[in-house]
């Protein structure tokens, strides 16, 4: 899937990964997609639960290796 | 203002003591919905921290000002981070040390009474997580029965009371929770009693404890009679202990009754369950008092933080044993059963011995409510 930006969060811990999207999020234009990566387990069902809360578009999300990848479109 | 820290030591005094506490769980909508903390005097309230992360103005009217104030969330950093901004707003709260995974593996010990001689039965209570285990003492040895993987508790609980581990027993094979049960036998070199029922595909040794086992603790003789007493699992026993107690396992709650269905054999089993409720239990004497293997409701707690009742008032008052028409009662136990707990696949291969998580995977896969029972 094509990002226009990809964020790495592996090492945070809950809240970091959020706040680094969020702020990620804010310098992207409406219909752009966010590509985060996260080593948090905590952090797949806060981050769509945030997505829905802020009107943004969650498209997937994949796990590798204790690696998470999630995709984003800003709305 | 400044943001105090607050154990989950502290936060299980405050629901046994019933005192007044708000809480603010900034955890997601479908964890806090799944499974929280409860009291009779808590408020809880749940806005997820990631609302929160421009301002808590908007939600500073709701939260009392007069009121112990504590931010919760699933381990620690999110309710450290709102609690500050609280903090900032002028509010004096503090947060929950270790978050929800540390509530869910703080265990109370709490005396529920004397034995013949000298001897003590204590319970250990997971308020978290609704898990109820206990340790049996008489002439400086101790037995353990349905440990929680928190093995430390006990062996330093035996420690402080000067006792020697020389039993471990469980039940039946959990499937809510991950059993402490081997662990503690390794390390104290007690022996670990398992009904071989439930133990078929186990992968370590055990005594097989059948019906009609005596296990006795110390030199004074307290004995531990196991009772067959199938229907939650095949091979499920609950223990009479010092001809006063009935530790009934997971067949038998205080406002519920064992649900048939976690080993996969609900049809099958709900037979058993019935003979064991409304025909073995009602052999056994009025008087003993019931000491249940988990509580659903922090309504079944008495006021020094036990779970205990006597069989006679069960007997009268809980309505899974009050079902005259046997129809009735199979359809209860099988068309009403509430969803399974969290993990209980993986934990039952984790208590046979089949895999072997590390610690971050066990607390993952015990999170949750226990979800043992049906009503």
């Amino acid at each position: 899937m094509n990002a226009h930006k990809v964020l790495d969060a592996q090492g945070l811990a809950c809240p970091m990964p959020i706040v680094k999207t969020k702020k990620a999020m804010n310098e992207l234009q409406t219909g752009q997609v966010l590509e985060i990566h996260a080593t948090d387990k905590g952090a797949k069902a806060d981050l769509a639960a945030w997505s829905k809360s802020g009107g943004h578009e969650w498209l997937q999300s994949t796990e590798e290796n204790g690696v998470f990848k999630f995709w984003i479109k800003k709305g | 203002m400044s943001v105090n820290e607050m154990t989950a030591k502290e936060v299980a005094r405050k629901v046994i003591h019933k005192d007044e506490l708000f809480i603010l769980d900034v955890r997601n909508e479908s964890d806090f919905n799944d499974w929280k903390i409860e009291g009779e005097n808590i408020a809880v309230m749940n806005t997820p921290y990631f609302d929160l992360l421009d301002g808590v103005e908007e939600i500073l009217d709701k939260i009392p000002a007069d009121k112990e104030v504590l931010v919760v969330c699933a381990k620690e950093g999110s309710s450290l981070l709102i609690a500050e901004m609280l903090s900032d707003a002028g509010r004096s709260v503090s947060y929950l040390k270790g978050g929800m995974k540390a509530w869910s593996e703080h265990l109370e010990p709490v005396k529920i009474g004397d034995l013949s001689n000298g001897g003590v039965i204590y319970q250990f209570v997971r308020l978290g997580k609704g898990c109820l285990s206990y340790m049996v003492v008489s002439d400086g040895e101790a037995a353990i029965i349905d440990s929680t993987r928190m093995t430390d508790v006990y062996l330093e609980f035996a420690d402080h009371i000067d006792a020697t581990i020389t039993h471990v027993l469980d039940t039946h094979l959990h499937a809510d929770h991950i059993s402490g049960g081997r662990q503690i036998a390794k390390k104290t070199n007690a022996a670990y009693w398992l009904p071989p029922k439930d133990a078929a595909e186990v992968q370590f040794e055990y005594q097989p404890l059948e019906d009609g086992n005596v296990v006795t603790i110390g030199n004074t003789a307290i004995a531990i009679h196991a009772l067959y007493s199938p229907g939650h699992t095949i091979g499920s026993t609950s223990f009479v202990i010092d001809e006063k107690y009935l530790l009934s396992g997971d067949i038998l709650f205080i406002d519920s009754i064992g649900r048939p269905d976690l080993a996969g054999l609900a049809e099958d089993w709900v037979g058993d369950l019935r003979e064991t409720l409304y025909s073995r239990y009602r052999q056994l004497s009025d008087e003993l008092i019931v000491l249940p293997s988990h509580f659903m409701i922090i309504e079944e707690l008495n006021d020094n933080g036990s779970v205990a009742r006597k069989l006679g008032t069960l007997l009268a008052e809980n309505h899974g044993l009050n079902m005259t028409d046997e129809k009735e009662f199979r359809a209860m136990v099988t068309g009403n059963l509430p969803p399974q707990p969290h993990a209980y696949q993986e934990i039952r291969e984790t208590n046979m011995g089949k895999i072997t998580p590390d610690n971050e995977k066990q607390r993952e896969m015990e999170i949750g409510p226990n979800r043992c029972a049906v009503r």
